[in-house]
């Protein structure tokens, strides 16, 4: 029986064939997940804020991009995977409510989808698939044997990218 | 836990003695609203941790109705009014004296509707705020999602999540004798609002 694994707000998760890791209803955040498709490894990541340098304070670096992608890089290569070989896939990143004044936090979804493509393009991790934007919620698992990475919708449906 | 919510067990009271004025009043605009009895329960003050937010109206994928205001002012915050999604739909029902089912989408009215349900509660809960702390605060126009709890909830997470890890959330439950009106009012006050709500209470 392949085990489910449950990937919480600001949190990741690694694993290996059979496993399918899952993250819920995603707004402006990101799940990024990495997969290694000859080792059959790979993880979730759930971030909710870009970059660490710009928040007051936090003990915990998978709420951020700029931090919790190359601590998942390192645990999956841990795990066995190549790191050349890794793919990335994105998902999230809406404005859940629209304002005609929309601040900053409001966007913050548009900058998280930003950062994280760029810290992947910085750690050499190619990117193969990407569905962000919109103003709706998401909920996205990686099956770790084929590496599909599924995005379930409300309205929307769901589709594997 | 964070220094910020480092609040004594006196200060605890008077943040629930806050949020119990504020939400009896608003219950009370509600139930004149909806002509019928609403009752609510004693104001929940939390200190939690981010990511254990959205499991206080039914985990990350609870389908929900979220109606958001941004709080103005000396002590700045959040307003989230979040019901699910069948208690949202009787409730537009209830609003425009349509039988109990009527309601199968939101459409542009019934989403007018919750808003200015969501307005109305917000009003009545500042305003009663003001007269206790004198601290006067002015909503922003209310703003609507139906979607998973996680996704709406990110809004606020995301402002606490840049300041820490924890939030305080006042959390007030408002039901009706038929069980068809199920609602969560959050108030979230900025981290940074804490000390001045503190210093308006008086409380040591």
């Amino acid at each position: 029986m392949a085990a489910l694994i449950k990937v919480g707000m600001a949190d990741y998760k690694v694993g290996r064939s059979p496993s399918t890791l899952i993250s819920y209803g995603l707004g402006s955040c990101i799940g990024v997940s990495l997969y290694d498709p000859i080792k059959k490894v790979g993880g979730l990541l759930h971030i909710m804020l870009p970059d660490s340098t710009q928040a007051r304070s936090s003990d915990n670096p998978a709420k951020f991009a700029d931090t919790g992608i190359p601590l998942m890089i390192n645990d999956v290569v841990a795990l066995g995977a190549t790191k050349a070989r890794l793919q990335a896939k994105l998902a999230g990143g809406a404005q859940m409510f629209a304002f005609s004044n929309a601040s900053d936090i409001m966007k913050v979804g548009t900058r998280n989808a930003e950062t994280c493509k760029q810290i992947l393009r910085r750690n050499g991790i190619k990117i193969v698939a990407e569905d962000t934007g919109g103003n709706y919620g998401r909920t996205v698992s990686i099956d770790l044997e084929t590496g599909s990475y599924k995005v379930k919708t409300i309205d929307r449906g769901e589709k594997l990218i | 836990m964070i220094d910020e919510f480092d609040l004594t067990p006196n200060q605890l009271d008077a943040m629930r003695e806050i949020g119990n004025v504020g939400a009896g009043n608003a219950a009370t605009a509600l139930s004149q609203v909806l002509n019928k009895k609403i009752d609510m329960n004693v104001p929940k003050v939390s200190i939690i941790p981010i990511e254990d937010v959205p499991d206080l109206v039914g985990g990350p994928d609870a389908l929900i109705v979220a109606v958001f205001l941004r709080v103005y002012g000396k002590a700045p915050g959040n307003i989230l009014f979040l019901m699910p999604k069948e208690n949202a739909f009787y409730m537009v029902d209830d609003l425009m004296g349509r039988p109990h089912g009527t309601t199968q989408e939101l459409g542009e009215m019934e989403v007018s509707a919750l808003k200015e349900v969501g307005n109305i509660l917000t009003g009545s809960y500042l305003n009663s705020f003001f007269h206790f702390t004198n601290i006067s605060m002015i909503p922003s126009i209310p703003s609507l999602a139906l979607d998973m709890a996680g996704a709406v909830l990110n809004i606020v997470l995301v402002q606490l999540g840049q300041m820490g890890d924890y939030a305080m959330v006042i959390e007030t439950k408002f039901l009706a004798e038929d069980d068809s009106v199920q609602g969560h009012f959050f108030l979230v006050p900025d981290p940074g609002s804490l000390t001045t709500l503190v210093k308006a209470v008086g409380v040591e």
